[in-house]
């Protein structure tokens, strides 16, 4: 991939999600009162409007709900193909996040794949990026 | 004074083209300039104005005009105007505009959609793009993993249609190629070539399963669709379309948490406001700015069921001029250019008319026409008739 990515400016609601793989944790936003877990992180649950919502990591493990190989360069450095894929947590039901399948060939990437969390660091920022999972 | 039906009345368009040096806003005044002749209104009888998103000061390219450019340009005295990033989709302008009329804040409703990415890619240093720091909003969890465009969020899920409906090539391709040779009849049109199956299948991938010629392409045109109050359609000389009914529904604002586009609770919100059915729909204009959306509007308005687009668009047949349900007859994005979501309603209404030229439907007579605008997050679906 090489080119360089964009990073998240970090704020109140989405500092631990961007910062976890600091400590190799996956946060993700989670209802105390209802158990649901929610994403993007907000300071309320979507689900019941309760306000006791925290980041809680999960175990980084999940599987590919769809995927894409990006084959266009869309700047300069950018080298391709690459896999952008979508992510269903383990111990998230519901949550889903667009990222990055690494670590291997991208014609042996499918729906369904068992990954595991990686983090790349830039900065004050951490990348869940994900690999599967052996 | 409320009105019971809001019509769409004139339409009109510019030149469609790449790198033109004529000014956006003389694209919108070129655009109106029709609509206002086809409709026999004057500039002092439009008392309304609507527009998505707006101008954008950070990405003029994407939109260089907003309401403040054509009122202070054309002198125009609105009761109501709208503009904004957060409707529905692009069309959510024309649905507004709808209730406003019916409302009675206005008789005569300019919505028009500009667009100028062509040529701000050849002048970025007259039409820049803003200098981008770090991200926030939605961006923050597509950016940093250099998912930055739509291509990529459609092609997932057009990927799941590969694998979990059998969705092939074969079929997708079936939407760039209606669109390429329902593009030669149209002379506004951008792509005036020719697009064959083998050039479908050979060519290069942006990001699978969608290829080069399932994406649209920058352009500079304007759009400019009125919609008058049912009591003011006499004043107009041209046939007047009823916008039967509209919907912009969403399950969730964005591209990655939803299980299904927008398009599909929009496709089913839509119907709950009409006694009309779909097998009653003579022609469709659907969102094509990647070929899969229009694929993804045939399921969600229930034209075939969820998984089946494919199969329903296989060979072409059905979807052609002379077929059961003509789509984007104009060429869509694809053929004419990406005028973002206002052609397809444009085109609705030039059929409905009967004045689609060389690229008329062949059924006789056509009444009811959905044209729809948007993909993930995004969408607006108008059903319109001819009464």
């Amino acid at each position: 991939m090489a080119a360089t990515r964009p990073l998240p400016r970090l704020d109140s609601d989405n500092r631990a999600f961007w910062t976890g793989g600091a400590e190799g944790e996956l946060r993700i936003h989670h209802c105390r009162d209802c158990d649901s877990w929610n994403h993007p992180p907000m300071p309320v649950c979507r689900k019941c409007l309760s306000e006791n919502v925290a980041p809680e990591a999960v175990p980084g493990t999940g599987v590919i709900d769809t995927f894409t190989v990006n084959h266009q360069a869309w700047g300069p450095g950018m080298e391709v193909p690459f896999v952008i894929a979508r992510v269903a947590l383990d111990g998230a039901p519901g949550v889903i996040l667009t990222t990055n399948i690494v670590g291997g060939p991208v014609d042996e990437v499918d729906i369904g794949d068992r990954v595991r969390v990686t983090f790349e660091q830039h900065d004050d920022v951490w990348i869940p990026l994900f690999e599967k999972a052996a | 004074m409320a009105s019971r039906a809001a019509y769409i009345t004139g339409v009109g368009q510019s030149q469609i083209g790449q790198k033109l040096t004529r000014h956006p806003l003389l694209l919108t005044l070129d655009a109106l300039k029709e609509a206002l002749d086809e409709a026999g209104l004057t500039l002092d009888q439009i008392d309304g104005v609507a527009t998505y998103p707006g101008r954008m000061a950070g990405y003029l390219g994407f939109s260089p005009v907003g309401t403040d450019e054509v009122i202070e340009g054309f002198g125009l005295k609105p009761r109501w105007r709208l503009g904004g990033m957060e409707l529905s989709a692009q069309l959510g302008a024309i649905a507004a505009a709808a209730d406003a009329v019916k409302a009675g804040h206005a008789r005569h409703v300019m919505c028009f959609r500009t667009v100028y990415e062509a040529a701000a890619m050849a002048r970025p240093d007259e039409y820049p793009m803003a200098k981008r720091g770090r991200v926030d909003g939605a961006s923050q969890w597509t950016a940093p993993f250099l998912a930055s465009s739509a291509v990529n969020w459609t092609a997932q899920y057009a990927m799941r249609h590969v694998k979990t409906y059998g969705l092939t090539r074969e079929q997708l391709a079936q939407i760039a190629l209606n669109d390429r040779k329902n593009a030669l009849l149209n002379s506004r049109a951008l792509v005036r070539e020719p697009l064959t199956m083998d050039q479908y299948m050979s060519a290069r991938m942006i990001s699978t399963p969608l290829c080069l010629y399932d994406c649209d392409r920058f352009s500079d045109a304007s759009t400019v669709v009125i919609v008058s109050a049912g009591d003011a359609v006499d004043e107009v000389s041209c046939t007047p379309i009823r916008i039967a009914a509209s919907a912009g529904a969403v399950d969730r604002a964005s591209w990655d948490q939803a299980e299904w586009m927008a398009s599909y609770a929009t496709g089913a919100e839509l119907w709950k406001h009409t006694d009309y059915k779909a097998k009653d729909v003579d022609t469709v204009q659907f969102y094509d700015g990647f070929a899969f959306l229009a694929l993804t509007w045939l399921e969600a308005l229930g034209f075939c069921a969820v998984g089946d687009g494919g199969r329903f668009i296989e060979g072409g047949q059905r979807i052609a001029l002379d077929g059961e349900l003509p789509l984007n007859t104009f060429g869509g994005q694809i053929g004419a250019g990406r005028l973002h979501g206002f052609g397809f309603a444009h085109e609705a209404v030039v059929q409905l008319r009967g004045k689609g030229g060389e690229r008329q439907i062949k059924k006789p007579d056509p009444k009811l026409a959905v044209a729809t605008s948007g993909g993930g997050p995004l969408a607006t679906a108008l059903l319109l008739a001819r009464d």
